[in-house]
């Protein structure tokens, strides 16, 4: 693999982890607990859109072809996303929601520190802008998980089993590949296994403080960098997609 | 019109802080900080913004606003430039900027942009104090991180009972 397609793919997975995110998360908008959490959950939303639009044009610049953000958003099938697969599993309670947020959060807070000291200026000034965004995401994923663990008898259940249920997605996030050595051996980007343990000390400090119990490290879902994803992709995408594939091109 | 000689920086710049925030609109692009650059290149100038958020709607209707205010003044050829780095912080915000946001309801920024946290910041973070815009007082909480927009977050005061949003730091 060339090192311009490994720098592409490796932009597509960053692209593609907050277009679907960003997308879920959408799709509490109307639906929140409460309006404050409404507008939150619809501001993340659009902090994670207003990324995906840098990462995926730049993404389309170092393809060479001509595809823009829109384009490689609204014109690619499912085995072409790179997103993983954390960030396509459905919203469920408001304890799921939140949890897969603070896995993601925390994993994505390391990461962009790291790329912001990326050789490559464009990627270090996207990680730069977005970290500051990022930092808002986390704090506030960081309470909740801590508030609904830390609350009531219900709230406590039902966020114990947000944290199981999703801990198998976390494993891909650290693991790395032909792209990921690519993007290391460039000074590009980190290593994905060396946010494990910060990653882990965060969230044995925030299962502490929400009295939960941390799962034991297991058997992890993958797939999703390569192209292998869950059935709820194509859902999103469906979604996603309909309109860009029904008018081709449509503007307002 | 056609102007028949350029008009000087300092005229432009005191013409683009007559262009309103299109989401606050009690301050303009100006106070805000998100014009970065204004300068002729030969006969073309060039405005460089900054957006605040990445996801910031406003950014586009910016450009547009300040682009039909530099028109309307005359101007012809207009480039307008985004510039991502150095990223927006809210130290940017001027001094009349912060007198107006909170003139309007919202609280400014209360501290100084830190640049990138230490990696548990998150962890000990707790709400800065914000004085409540309407009657000043400091026994004010947070309701939620975010708030009408990305770049503000909800308060509510306890004494007047006053709901309020602040500026929040980045």
């Amino acid at each position: 693999m060339s090192g311009q397609d490994a720098l592409f793919e490796y932009l597509l997975r960053l692209g593609d982890n907050a277009l679907i995110l960003g997308h879920r998360l959408s799709e509490w908008c109307g639906h929140g607990p409460a309006l404050e959490e409404d507008l939150a959950l619809s501001n993340v939303a659009l902090d994670l859109i207003g990324q995906t639009q840098l990462w995926l044009n730049l993404a389309g610049a170092v393809e060479g072809k001509g595809r823009d953000a829109d384009r490689l958003a609204y014109h690619r099938d499912a085995r072409d996303f790179r997103n993983v697969l954390l960030v396509e599993q459905p919203n469920g309670d408001f304890a799921v929601t939140m949890a897969r947020q603070f896995y993601f959060d925390a994993w994505h807070y390391l990461l962009l520190r790291e790329l912001m000291g990326s050789k490559d200026g464009r990627i270090a000034e996207i990680a730069a802008k977005a970290l500051k965004e990022v930092t808002y995401h986390v704090e506030r994923s960081r309470e909740w998980v801590v508030r609904l663990g830390d609350g009531t008898e219900e709230s406590h259940r039902r966020m114990q089993a947000a944290v199981d249920d999703l801990w198998m997605y976390t494993g891909e996030l650290f693991e790395s590949d032909e792209v990921d050595q690519a993007v290391i051996g460039g000074g590009l980007g980190p290593d994905p296994a060396s946010l494990h343990e910060p990653w882990l000390g965060l969230m044995r400090a925030t299962a502490e403080e929400a009295t939960l119990t941390l799962p034991q490290p297991g058997w992890a879902q993958r797939g999703g960098k390569r192209g292998i994803h869950s059935e709820h992709l194509g859902y999103i995408l469906a979604d996603l997609q309909f309109l860009q594939r029904a008018y081709p091109g449509a503007t307002w | 019109m056609a102007t028949l000689t350029q008009p000087g920086l300092d005229q432009i710049r005191s013409w683009l802080g007559e262009v309103p925030d299109p989401e606050v609109p009690a301050v303009s692009v100006m106070d805000l900080g998100i014009v970065r650059d204004v300068e002729w290149s030969g006969d073309e100038l060039v405005v460089a913004i900054t957006p605040t958020y990445s996801g910031c709607p406003a950014t586009s209707v910016i450009a547009l606003d300040i682009e039909a205010a530099l028109r309307a003044r005359g101007i012809e050829r207009l480039r307008i430039e985004r510039r991502l780095s150095p990223a927006w912080t809210t130290d940017w915000i001027t001094e009349e900027g912060r007198q107006r946001l909170e003139a309007y309801g919202i609280a400014p920024p209360a501290e100084r942009a830190k640049g990138p946290s230490p990696l548990d910041r998150f962890l000990r973070s707790t709400p800065p104090v914000i004085a409540c815009p309407r009657c000043r007082s400091e026994n004010t909480s947070r309701v939620s991180e975010f708030g009408s927009t990305p770049c503000k977050a909800q308060y509510q005061c306890r004494d007047c009972l006053e709901p309020f949003d602040y500026f929040k730091c980045i």
